[in-house]
């Protein structure tokens, strides 16, 4: 096997607050290939935004604890000093936000805000960023790029600044792309359109995608992988194909079981999860799901609020679950027949 | 529709916010025109939805008919009785019946007061007392919607996002109204929390009959929710229809790229719609385009569709109840063809 591109270990992002330690996330690895895409997927607090915070080196190092590995093409990000990190930062890795009208200046022109990286990092003189900065909005579907290039943020509309900031993400032609939510904001129309984009800049460049996003729906859309997360744990990970037909983990089929569908039944209550997520101040004891897990009985003793269970994995397929394999083929059993219908 | 009264009449509402400039004289240099010329009825206990990408318009329905906005023209009509623009003392006794659910369960309760406060506050307005008092209902509120009466005295702050919205509904449920408007009830909350208060409105809605404006984004959703279904676009209803000729038949290409575009939580390579890819963006309420308003983004437009309107109505091959605003409505087996599609900045 090759060394991966993006390569995390242990990782584990804690936070000082006046109540206590947050433990944001609490023991993820993964690793991540060139040219493919993995999904995260989780609620609000699961940890999966921190998770890539932590790996732009873009948390508040006054209160913010980092522990384990994060491997991007063979160097440490951890340990890396500032400037280092700098250096990484919009040319080697980049990311797009939820809120492209929050992240972009009001005060600048979309040119000057995608020609600025590009300078950075190159040393290009105002005129060919200004250039580089036309053909990068032309790349990502702006009509009129010569013209649109000196307008401000706000005479876009909502699909054009997330195109402009994919633009000024993929400026320098990075080699890793996180994209947190890029699509939440947008409605289902442009969302198609932005999904698209991402697909074909990521088959013309080959950049490795992290996606992050609460909607099962835009995985089973962009994604090759999946890894799904819970109070700051992955709980299950996989491809694409393996986690939406056979989940493995109660949580990712309680997930499954929320989400209405276009074709499904209609006269079926949905299944939701029952409770709340967890509050990371002080987690629930053993397994972080077991206080709304509805097979936690199933289990012998008190295992489940006990022990943590380990993510084992073969060949990148797994979950973190107390339940035997035969136990959950005959739990699961009908949420599998409900989904092949 | 059948021979008896509905619960509620709309018929060409309209809502134009002016757009203000000009210096030093500030004056109305246009409108924005929200919601143009709405016809829909609610049935007695039936739940309509009603979708479209933002800026469509169906907020500022949902406030128009609960009077929150003072229409610019057409008709509101509530069990037969005109409430266009009734007064505040006219309105009293109807608004009892007409409650709203808001999105955001947490700009929605006023943090300074406790669950009881918030929940009787209907009551309290109204003047009513409840037999046995107004604690005694808001506990048997609180348990209605799956919280424990026993918070009675808590503060919205100490409830999560879910708890919160339950809230919002029990105020709603406060004066046992006929009509709720739920405004993107779900949209703010966790996917797992979504489902749970989807249930509980579904069972609200089967166990003491109340109608439902239900009003979101997410197409999925709705069509868990609601019976009936109305497309708005750009401030027109498009397409209204049951819940099953809408999703399972669309005849407007709008209905058909909107279904298209919803991303599916499934594994198969093969998508079960053909994905259609709309280009370009919603244009500006402030000037539609004339004639259709989709037909800017439309990959069948002709003159025809600048020139002329196309009304709501049954079109060839619809059910009854059935409406498309459409010159050339789809039919089950036009494979619209993405390459068709116009881009209308680039042709402008």
């Amino acid at each position: 096997m090759s060394t991966p591109f993006l390569s995390i270990r242990d990782l584990r992002v804690h936070f000082g607050t006046e109540d206590g330690v947050v433990k944001a996330v609490d023991g993820l690895s993964f690793d991540l290939e060139k040219g493919r895409t993995l999904g995260i997927v989780g609620e609000s607090g699961s940890g999966k935004s921190v998770t890539n915070l932590a790996v732009l080196g873009l948390h508040d190092p006054r209160n913010t604890k980092l522990d384990g590995e994060i491997l991007l093409d063979g160097k440490e990000l951890i340990t890396a000093s500032e400037r280092e990190m700098e250096q990484l930062r919009g040319n080697k890795m980049s990311m797009i936000f939820q809120d492209a009208l929050a992240s972009l200046s009001p005060y600048h022109t979309i040119g000057a805000q995608i020609g600025e990286t590009y300078r950075k990092h190159t040393g290009a003189s105002k005129r060919v960023a200004r250039a580089r900065a036309i053909e990068m909005l032309r790349r990502v579907g702006i009509p009129q790029p010569d013209m649109r290039v000196d307008d401000y943020p706000h005479q876009f509309s909502g699909g054009m600044r997330q195109r402009a900031m994919i633009a000024m993400a993929l400026v320098c032609d990075p080699e890793l792309l996180i994209a947190d939510e890029p699509t939440t904001a947008l409605d289902v129309t442009v969302q198609a359109q932005i999904m698209d984009l991402l697909k074909d800049l990521q088959q013309e460049f080959g950049t490795a995608i992290i996606f992050i996003t609460h909607d099962l729906g835009v995985i089973a859309d962009i994604a090759d992988d999946v890894l799904v997360m819970y109070g700051g744990r992955c709980v299950e990970k996989g491809t694409k194909q393996e986690v939406l037909r056979t989940p493995e983990h109660p949580y990712t089929l309680g997930l499954l079981g929320s989400m209405p569908s276009l074709d499904g039944p209609v006269d079926v209550p949905l299944s939701p999860i029952p409770g709340a997520p967890p509050s990371l101040l002080n987690p629930p004891s053993g397994c972080r799901f077991h206080p709304r897990c509805t097979f936690a009985e199933k289990v012998p003793g008190d295992l489940c609020s006990t022990e943590q269970p380990a993510l084992k994995l073969t060949d990148g397929r797994g979950s973190a679950c107390h339940l035997t394999p035969e136990q959950k083929r005959e739990l699961f059993a009908d949420y599998a027949t409900a989904r092949t219908n | 529709m059948s021979s008896t009264t509905p619960l509620l009449d709309v018929a060409g509402l309209t809502k134009h916010f002016p757009v203000k400039g000009g210096f030093p004289i500030r004056r109305t240099i246009g409108a924005v025109q929200a919601v143009d010329g709405l016809d829909f009825q609610v049935a007695e206990g039936e739940s309509l939805g009603l979708v479209g990408e933002s800026g469509c318009g169906k907020s500022t329905t949902g406030r128009l008919i609960t009077r929150l906005l003072e229409p610019t023209a057409g008709k509101i009509s509530y069990r037969g009785q005109d409430i266009t623009h009734a007064g505040r003392k006219d309105l009293a006794p109807i608004r009892s019946e007409i409650q709203m659910i808001f999105q955001d369960p947490y700009a929605s309760l006023n943090p300074r007061q406790t669950v009881g406060k918030i929940i009787s506050g209907p009551m309290e307005i109204n003047n009513i007392k409840p037999e046995g008092g107004r604690e005694k209902r808001v506990r048997e509120l609180l348990e209605i919607v799956g919280l424990n009466p026993e918070h009675y005295n808590r503060f919205p702050h100490e409830f999560s996002g879910g708890q919160r919205q339950r809230i919002g509904v029990a105020r709603a449920l406060a004066l046992e109204p006929k009509l709720i408007v739920a405004d993107e009830p779900v949209s703010a909350l966790d996917v797992s929390i979504q489902a749970q208060v989807v249930n509980l409105l579904q069972q609200l809605q089967r166990d003491l009959g109340i109608a439902f404006v239900f009003i979101a984004h997410d197409l999925a959703v709705v069509r868990h929710f609601s019976q009936r279904v109305a497309v708005m676009y750009l401030g027109k209803i498009v397409e209204i229809a049951d819940r099953d000729d809408l999703y399972g038949n669309p005849r407007h290409p709008y209905t058909r790229a909107l279904l298209s575009a919803v991303p599916e939580a499934t594994a198969d390579e093969t998508p079960a719609r053909e994905r259609i890819r709309l280009v370009g963006d919603v244009p500006s309420p402030i000037s539609p385009p004339s004639g259709c308003r989709f037909r800017t983004r439309c990959w069948k437009a002709t003159d025809k569709c600048a020139s002329e309107a196309p009304p709501l109505v049954q079109v060839e091959g619809n059910k009854p109840g059935h409406l498309t605003a459409c010159h050339y409505p789809e039919t089950a087996d036009t494979v619209p063809s993405p390459h068709l599609t116009k881009d209308p900045e680039a042709a402008a």
